[in-house]
This record gives structure tokens, C-alpha cells and sequence, in this order.
């Protein structure tokens, strides 16, 4: 249970959240036309006679959007309604061309499911909340208006007309914008891992309308308002912390919530009204006559089920499993990207912890420095898991590796090569090792006798003008033992 | 050398195929007849272009000895709910005055492949909203056919398809395209004495035709005879990806298994289609329809359709609920009329252009649609008429339990005179009666004429059919046909 409360005048306040999710369905063509749906095309280059809805166009059902939406049912253990239809809801808007939306109000194609959040992302150990998912349905996005283009008309851009978008409703499980945050970031990483959805908020792919409302503790639900298309994560924390806020001090002012639709302004941080429930739509919906209802066979449901990837949880459990530390496996697998990366590393016969604590640490920083992902890592896996290799059989100090992958980054060359043209090559040769400390031990008497009176710590001094003398190439195993025998020597 | 415009699709194909006559003839001769009519007013534009380029094109390939087209050298008349590419599409509208589609409905585009020509674009009820074509913008289309009462009071057509009714009755066109949502096809071709059928609901694509009423709606020909009628439907039927609603099925071969015998058929007689007031010249047309299917070897069975009575209020629910939605996309923004007073915002721009685009018959259904789809009353009417529907197919289920094809009258009385019923919407909806309820069961039915009223006017009988089973219908028309030997036709006086 969240302990997040907005402290009134009058008391403790717990906020109560729904989050009702717009994700783009992935998919070369609209939800029921053959237009295709690349995003920052020319205005009006993606429309169909269908998506402008000419006299007599008739829309017929993409079976990959189905599909995609299926698989995202699936992903979060939703319930998959075999019979499902299509509802048309009725307004009149210029970015509306049929002057209605297909969607799915009555009997949706997903019902029942969850999603399993951390409260605390960074934390492997902080306690987990459920929240419920209410439905997943499927649904045309509507154009787009144009209002900088002209001094006194408006331009519209009908593109995004009848893209697929899956709406993922949540129920009000959520106390807090950090749970919001939480559950919305968890979504995107399993839209993600499907492949159902980019979650390019930025582009509009994904886009939250939000529900707030609050209450004294083990008080009925309060009257929620709903603030629409917030479009990025933080904006949807930011614009639940306002509007509770918002409510308390309406409700401690004497004042009464109103359900109604507001906007948030990313700008000033603060939602506004934008219509009130009295003079919201009558929507009329009713089930569109166009379509037939869709109806899912065993076959298509298998084939769904059948191409589903390993889904984050079930992947963290297996890397903990295979002894990579719980926090390294919640690292590795909160996006797909680089946990499809480590997977392929892992294949590539690196030694799992090892490979994790390499990847999370060295990996991580350099695409950071350099301001890259995994998609377009300068280093595939099986250059890294050489590297690994090269650690794992002596070949490589740790510190050696680190100059080894700096080169790899730099020259996009494999491990051994780098090894190779640079004489990296750890040396474990005792020769060459008690030459360099018989030197050593030489030059600095003084400390050799402090170090013999009692001084253990000087010992590190020794190791690293060892080191030094090597070049860096020596084993540090056999330096310390070397070194220990000679010094005791004496 | 006969009138070419006498004959019928069957006899121009089989003309032009053995060259008894050139298709360019037959295109020329239809031309000259349509331009001769237009005090019918059955044409909004005429394309004898459209009609000489296939008659030339079937004369070319029969020259060049290729394999003949199932309607080479036959030309007919489309219905303007029809998108045409490059010719004006108008479903009779103000709101879409001047529109030209850049695409090709799938009906008309399978006549075209199929070798027909276009003769031009027929008049019709404003968005096929109508049983009279009073509600065309364009003026009401005229029937041939005059009471021989002394008056010459103008009749009406019939609708949604009158264009499409008096262009075959005057044989201004050998066949024409109609469409058939709660008995445009079926009352026109009663109300001038010629054939037309609607097929089961997903025959025909409905691509590119104008909608009304999405679930209902469905296209049909409308010709001088079954034969016809067959012949034209096998070219305007099958699957198309492009519909949702469409059978994927084969096009069965229906003129090549045209037969009048019906031994061993069972033909069922609804009681409950007994309607009150009913003239007792149609009550002795259906008895006299019973009496030839008998003659042709059917067995007669009394059926019972019990919900037959609430067929028509639950049809001008679910009709204009749907026609409230489908016709919400003609709002100025995109194509066709515009209204922009001065000053206005968007909300007034589509008020103007609705206001002024669309004629008081359609205002009346959006209306209605609107008020049943409205929260509160959604239940009490679209649900309740929704089950209706269910009830009324599962009436029809029953009847096929024990017959094969129903008998009733096509409407409940013959053509009446213009403006009689136009000033009372429910007496002109009660004309819809009887093809109703087998639209609502997306069954497939025709009517074929039967004979004439006192006044000289043609009456006709309706058949409907199980699903999928035109053939049973066609046949079934087909042997009143060969014993109603209907061989009246209009004096012209146009």
C-alpha cells in the first residue's frame, strides 16, 4: 500500500488513480484501411478513400492490428474475448471525417488483466502492487488539426485517421504518481517487449488519459475529473500531484469536485477544465453495421500465443536464477532492448553474472558516454562476449579489459584482434614478473624495510609499481604471490 | 427490323453474340430513347458515351472472335446511389450536388467487366430514403403508367429505385441497377409491372454504393422479366475483400438452372401478411398467384410469421439509426456542398450545410435515428428492435421448416398518384409492409408482376426465399411468370 498522502488543512488525503492508456498498435496499416502509418509523413499522404470516408467506402478489419492487441491481451494474462465487436461512437469534429469512431464499447477483444509493478524500479528488494487492467480495446485514432497554418482557417491533416490504437484501461489501483509512473513505464516495457506498440510517447504512440480523485482514508471514492492525452510519463505524475492537490483544496475550501474533462498545460505544470459533464456528448454508440463481429478460432489464438516473447518478469526470474544479481536482472530486463542484447550475449557462451555485472557496468557507461543504445551498440554481443572470454581465461586482467573495450568502442574491432595487434596479453610469465620486483625492491630499500618492520600496507605500493613496471600486462595473481615471496624472502 | 428497345437483356446478349444485330445499334437506339423521356424525369445525367464505348468494344471483340462478356452489348441504367468513376454521384442529394467519385463502386464495376454498358445515372428517393421518389432533389421521377380513369394524374414510380422502374417500364434501359433496403428494388417493379430482386444480404458488395442503412441495405437488378433479372444478377454479384459483410461464396450459374417446375417445392402462404384494408384486387392477386404455383406442381402450406406486425416499427428504428451515423460524414468539410455564412465557426458551417443539403425526408430519419440512439431511450427502441429482428428471422427459420419459398403481395396497393401520400410519412411507410420484414431477415425475395388493377394499373406478387436460395426464388417467379403472361405495357404520352 502506498504511504503517499497529501497533507490538508483537514487531514491526510489518499488519491485514488485510473489510468486509461492510447497505444499505437504497430502495424504497417490502418486499423481498417490499407493506408499506411509512418509517422512525420506530408499531411494527407497516408489517407485511403476509406480514412477520408468518400461516399460508399466500407471499412474492413486489419487482421494484424487484432493480432497485435491479441498478443498484448495475452502478455498481461488477460482474459481474450473470442467474440468481440465493433461500436461506432458519434460526434461531429472536422478531424472526424465518418463523423463517428470505431470502437468497442460493449464487448471489447480484451477484458480482465494485470500488471505486476515495483514501487520502487531501483530497489530489487521493494515490495510489488498489482493493478488491475479493466479491458484492452481496439479503436481508430481520429486526424489531426491544423491551427498555425492560416491567419483565420483551420488546415486538417488526416494521417492519423483510423491508425490503430489499443486502449488499455486500468482500474483505480494506483495511490500515487510514483505508482502511475511505475505502471506506466512497466506497460511501455511490455508493449515493447510484445512489439505492439514503439511507446514513442514524444510521437504521440503512446498518450495516458488520466483519473483522479481523493478521499479521507476509509472514505467511498470521491468524484473523479479526467485529465486527457498527457503524453509522457513524467507529465502524467507531474499532472496527478497537481490535480490531487488541485481537489484537496477545492474540497477543504468548501468547494465540490465536478467530473469533468481537463487538459494538462505542460508548461505552467497545472491542469485546467476543458468541459464539464453536462455538456459532454451524447455519444450514441451502437454496434457499427458495417462490420460483422470478429470472431477469434483456436488456430489464430494459438498462433498468438505461440509468438509471444519471453516477457520481462519471467526474464528476470531466469537471470536470478542463473545467479545474476536481482538488481542487475531488473536493470537488464526493464527494456527489451537490452535484454534482447544480454540474451544474445548469453548465447554467445558468456558466463552470466560476470556478463551482467560487465554489461550493467561497462556497457551501460560507454553507451551512455557516447549517447548510443543497444539497438545500435558499437560492440555486437559476440565481440563482447570474446572480451569476457579473454577475462575469464587469464588471458585479460580486469583492468586490461577495460583498455581492451575502450579500443573495441573506438575501432569497432573484436577482442582478440585488439589483443592481438596491441600485445595486451596478460603475462603470468614469473621471469619477467621477478625481474621486474627484484627492481623494484632494489630501488626502494627504505620501503622494503618498513614493510618488513610491520608496515603490511606498503604491500599495495609494491603491487602497483609491479603493475606499473609491466605495462599493466601482468597477472595480478601471480604478481601478489610473487611478490609476497620475495618480500617475506629477504 | 424490330424496335431494339423491345427486347430484353437475354435477347440483346444473344443478338449481338450471333449478330443478328451490332451492339452499337442496340447503345444507339437506347440513347435516342433516353433522350426521348425526359419528361419521366428518370435520368440525372446520361452517358451515351459511357454505353457506345462498351457496345464498341463488344462488337470489336466479337469481330476479333474472343470469347464473348456475359452482358457484351447490353446497355443499363445505374442507379446514382452507385459511385461512378468520373460521372456525377449524387443518391438524388442537394449535399453531394456535383460530386464525381475517383472510384468505381464493386457492383458497377463487375456490369462493366461483365461487358455492360452505361446509358446514365437513374433518379432515385434522396439517399434512397422513400417509397416515391418524391424525396429526389432533383424532382420526382414519373411512371409510365396512367389509371385508365380518364385523368392523367402522374403516379409514382415507386422507391427508392423509381428511376431505375420507369426507365425499364418506358424501356428506356432493358435493365437497371436498384438497391433494396426495406423494399426499393421490390415496390418499384410491382408499382410498373416488371421484375426485380433483392439477393440475400452480402451477395452484392456494397463498395461504393452510397449508404443508408448498412445492414439492410443490399443491390439487385431490375429488368423486364426473370430471365433478365437472373442473367443481370449473376454479373453484379460475388465476394469482394473490400466489404466486411460479403459471402465469400461462388456465384451460383442462376439462368443456366431457370426452371418453372416446381414439383416437390413447398410454397408457404403467411396468414399473418392478411393485413387490414388490404384491397380485396390484391387479395384476389395472391390467391390467384397461390393458385399457379400450385399449377406449376408446388405444394401449398399455410405458414405462420407471428411477428410480422412489429416488422415495420422496428424497421424505422434500425434504419434511420444507422442512417443517422452513416450520413454523418457529409459535413462540408471534404467534398460536396458547403455552407459558410459569414463569420461562421464549425458548428454553424455544419449546420448550414446540413440544413441546406439534405431534404426534409432525410432530416426526418436523421432525426429519428438520432432520438433512438440517445442515452435514455437506446434500450426502449435500438434493443428492443434489435430483438424484434431476431424474432422476426427466427419466424422465418420456422416457415422453412415446412416450405421452400413464401407468397405474398409486393406492396399493399398498385401505384399511387403523386403528392397522395407524401404529406403523411406513416401512410407512405406502410407501403414498405410486406418487403420489410425479409429485409430485416436479410433474405433473399422479388416481385414479378401479376396483373393489372381496375385502373389498368400492374400489380405485383413478391416470393422470398430461404438464404442463399435465389434460385428457388427465380423459379418460383419464373412459373407465375409463364402463367401470368404479363404482357401489358405503358402507352408512351412522354
Amino acid at each position: 500500500m502506498s504511504d503517499y498522502r497529501i497533507q490538508g488543512a483537514t487531514g491526510e488525503w489518499e488519491v485514488v488513480i485510473g489510468l486509461e492508456v492510447h497505444a499505437q498498435v504497430t502495424s504497417n496499416a490502418k486499423l481498417f484501411s490499407g493506408s499506411s502509418t509512418t509517422f512525420g509523413a506530408e499531411p494527407n499522404t497516408q489517407v485511403s478513400l476509406v480514412d477520408a470516408a468518400m461516399p460508399g467506402m466500407l471499412p474492413v478489419p486489419n487482421a494484424e492490428c487484432i493480432r497485435q492487441a491479441v498478443r498484448t491481451g495475452m502478455a498481461i494474462d488477460a482474459q481474450i474475448n473470442t467474440w468481440s465487436r465493433f461500436d461506432r461512437k458519434n460526434y461531429f469534429y472536422a478531424d472526424l471525417p465518418q463523423g463517428y469512431q470505431i470502437s468497442q464499447l460493449y464487448h471489447p477483444l480484451v477484458g480482465e488483466g494485470a500488471i505486476d509493478i515495483s514501487l520502487d524500479e531501483k530497489n530489487p528488494d521493494a515490495s510489488g502492487k498489482r493493478i488491475g487492467v479493466e479491458r484492452i480495446h481496439v479503436e481508430q485514432d481520429a486526424g489531426k488539426l491544423m491551427h498555425d497554418q492560416h491567419p483565420t482557417r483551420s488546415y486538417v491533416d488526416l494521417n492519423r485517421s483510423g491508425v490503430a490504437l489499443m486502449e488499455i484501461v486500468s482500474r483505480p489501483d494506483m495511490a500515487s504518481p510514483a505508482e502511475a509512473g511505475a505502471y506506466l513505464r512497466k506497460l511501455r516495457s511490455i508493449l515493447r517487449y510484445v512489439g505492439s506498440c514503439d511507446g514513442n510517447m514524444e510521437e504521440g504512440s503512446m498518450r495516458a488519459d488520466v483519473n483522479v480523485s481523493v478521499r479521507k482514508a476509509g472514505e467511498p471514492l470521491g468524484t473523479r475529473t479526467e485529465t486527457k492525452n498527457v503524453n509522457s510519463v513524467r507529465f502524467v505524475m507531474a499532472a496527478i500531484e497537481h490535480e490531487a492537490n488541485r481537489q484537496v483544496d477545492v474540497l477543504e475550501s468548501g468547494g465540490r469536485i465536478v467530473q469533468e474533462t481537463r487538459l494538462f498545460d505542460p508548461d505552467k505544470g497545472v491542469t485546467r477544465s476543458m468541459r464539464s459533464k453536462e455538456d459532454a456528448h451524447d455519444y450514441r454508440y451502437f454496434p457499427d453495421p458495417d462490420l460483422l463481429p470478429l470472431v477469434l478460432d483456436d488456430a489464430f489464438l494459438e498462433a498468438c500465443r505461440a509468438s509471444l516473447p519471453e516477457l520481462p518478469d519471467a526474464k528476470r526470474r531466469r537471470y536470478e536464477a542463473a545467479g545474476i544479481t536481482p538488481y542487475n536482472a531488473t536493470v537488464l530486463t526493464a527494456e527489451v532492448e537490452s535484454a534482447r542484447w544480454f540474451d544474445a550475449l548469453l548465447e554467445a557462451g558468456a558466463a552470466a553474472p560476470q556478463a551482467a555485472n560487465w554489461t550493467t557496468s561497462e556497457l551501460f557507461g560507454a553507451l551512455n558516454r557516447t549517447g548510443r543504445g543497444f539497438a545500435d551498440s558499437p560492440v555486437t554481443p559476440v565481440q563482447a562476449a570474446e572480451l569476457l572470454a579473454l577475462v575469464a581465461d587469464g588471458t585479460l586482467s580486469n583492468s586490461l579489459a577495460k583498455q581492451v573495450f575502450e579500443i573495441m568502442l573506438e575501432t569497432g574491432d573484436g577482442a582478440i584482434k585488439v589483443v592481438e595487434d596491441r600485445g595486451l596479453k596478460q603475462t603470468s610469465d614469473t621471469g619477467a614478473i621477478d625481474a621486474a620486483i627484484t627492481a623494484i625492491i632494489a630501488a626502494n630499500a627504505d620501503k622494503v624495510a618498513d614493510y618488513r618492520g610491520g608496515k603490511d600496507k606498503l604491500f599495495g605500493f609494491f603491487v602497483g609499481q609491479t603493475m606499473k613496471a609491466m605495462a599493466g600486462k601482468a597477472n595480478p595473481g601471480v604478481v601478489n604471490e610473487r611478490l609476497k615471496a620475495m618480500l617475506d624472502q629477504g | 427490323m424490330a424496335d431494339l428497345t423491345d427486347l430484353g437483356i437475354a435477347d440483346l446478349r444473344d443478338g449481338v453474340r450471333d449478330g443478328s444485330f451490332a451492339a452499337v445499334e442496340v447503345a444507339e437506339a437506347f440513347n435516342a430513347r433516353v433522350v426521348g423521356a425526359k419528361a419521366l424525369n428518370a435520368f440525372l445525367v446520361e452517358t451515351p458515351d459511357h454505353a457506345l464505348t462498351a457496345a464498341r468494344a463488344a462488337d470489336a471483340a466479337r469481330a476479333a472472335g474472343d470469347a464473348p462478356k456475359p452482358l457484351a452489348g447490353v446497355p443499363i441504367g445505374m442507379k446514382d446511389l452507385f459511385c461512378t468513376a468520373g460521372v456525377q454521384t449524387t443518391a438524388a442529394s442537394h449535399i453531394l450536388e456535383g460530386f464525381v467519385p475517383p472510384y468505381e463502386s464493386t457492383v458497377s464495376q463487375n456490369l462493366w467487366d461483365a461487358g455492360a454498358g452505361m446509358l446514365g445515372k437513374l433518379n432515385m428517393d434522396q439517399f434512397a430514403m422513400g417509397s416515391s421518389n418524391e424525396t429526389s432533389y432533383f424532382g420526382n421521377v414519373i411512371s409510365p403508367w396512367r389509371r385508365k380513369d380518364g385523368g392523367n394524374a402522374p403516379l409514382a414510380p415507386g422507391g427508392s429505385s423509381g428511376g431505375s422502374s420507369s426507365a425499364v417500364a418506358a424501356r428506356l434501359c432493358p435493365g437497371a441497377t436498384g438497391t433494396d433496403t426495406g423494399g426499393s428494388i421490390r415496390q418499384p417493379a410491382a408499382f410498373v409491372g416488371i421484375s426485380g430482386i433483392k439477393p440475400t444480404y452480402g451477395r452484392c458488395s456494397r463498395w461504393g454504393t452510397i449508404a443508408f442503412a448498412s445492414s439492410l441495405d443490399q443491390a439487385g437488378p431490375m429488368a423486364r422479366d426473370v430471365t433478365d433479372c437472373a442473367i443481370m444478377l449473376e454479373a453484379m454479384s460475388g465476394f469482394d475483400a473490400k466489404d466486411a459483410t460479403s459471402l465469400q461464396l461462388e456465384v451460383p450459374r442462376w439462368e443456366a438452372h431457370l426452371s418453372p417446375d416446381l414439383k416437390g417445392k413447398r410454397v408457404g402462404v403467411p396468414k399473418d401478411y392478411r393485413v387490414d384494408g388490404m384491397p380485396s384486387e390484391i387479395e384476389a392477386l395472391w390467391q390467384q398467384g397461390i393458385d399457379w404455383l400450385r399449377d406449376a406442381g408446388a405444394e401449398i402450406v399455410e405458414v405462420s410469421l407471428p411477428h410480422t406486425k412489429y416488422a415495420l416499427p422496428a424497421y424505422y428504428i434500425i434504419a434511420p439509426a444507422e442512417a443517422s451515423s452513416n450520413l454523418a460524414r457529409y459535413d462540408g468539410v471534404r467534398y460536396g456542398l458547403r455552407d459558410l455564412p459569414d463569420g461562421a465557426n464549425l458548428q454553424d458551417m455544419y449546420a448550414a450545410t446540413r440544413a441546406d443539403g439534405f431534404g426534409d425526408e432525410v432530416k426526418r430519419r436523421i432525426l429519428i435515428g438520432t432520438y433512438v440512439l440517445s442515452a435514455g431511450f437506446y434500450d426502449a427502441y435500438y434493443t428492443q428492435a434489435q430483438k424484434v429482428r431476431a424474432l422476426i428471422a427466427r419466424d422465418f427459420e420456422k416457415a422453412w421448416e415446412v416450405c421452400d419459398v413464401l407468397l405474398t403481395p409486393t406492396a399493399p396497393s398498385a401505384a399511387f398518384a403523386l403528392g397522395e401520400k407524401s404529406s403523411d410519412p406513416i401512410a407512405m411507410y406502410l407501403n414498405d409492409v410486406f418487403t420489410v420484414p425479409s429485409s430485416l431477415a436479410g433474405l433473399p425475395a422479388m416481385s414479378v408482376p401479376g396483373g393489372l388493377d381496375k385502373d389498368g394499373l400492374p400489380l405485383g406478387l413478391q416470393i422470398i426465399g430461404k438464404p442463399l436460395d435465389e434460385q428457388g426464388v427465380l423459379n418460383a417467379g419464373l412459373a407465375i411468370e409463364e402463367r401470368a403472361g404479363f404482357l401489358a405495357r405503358p402507352e408512351a404520352w412522354w
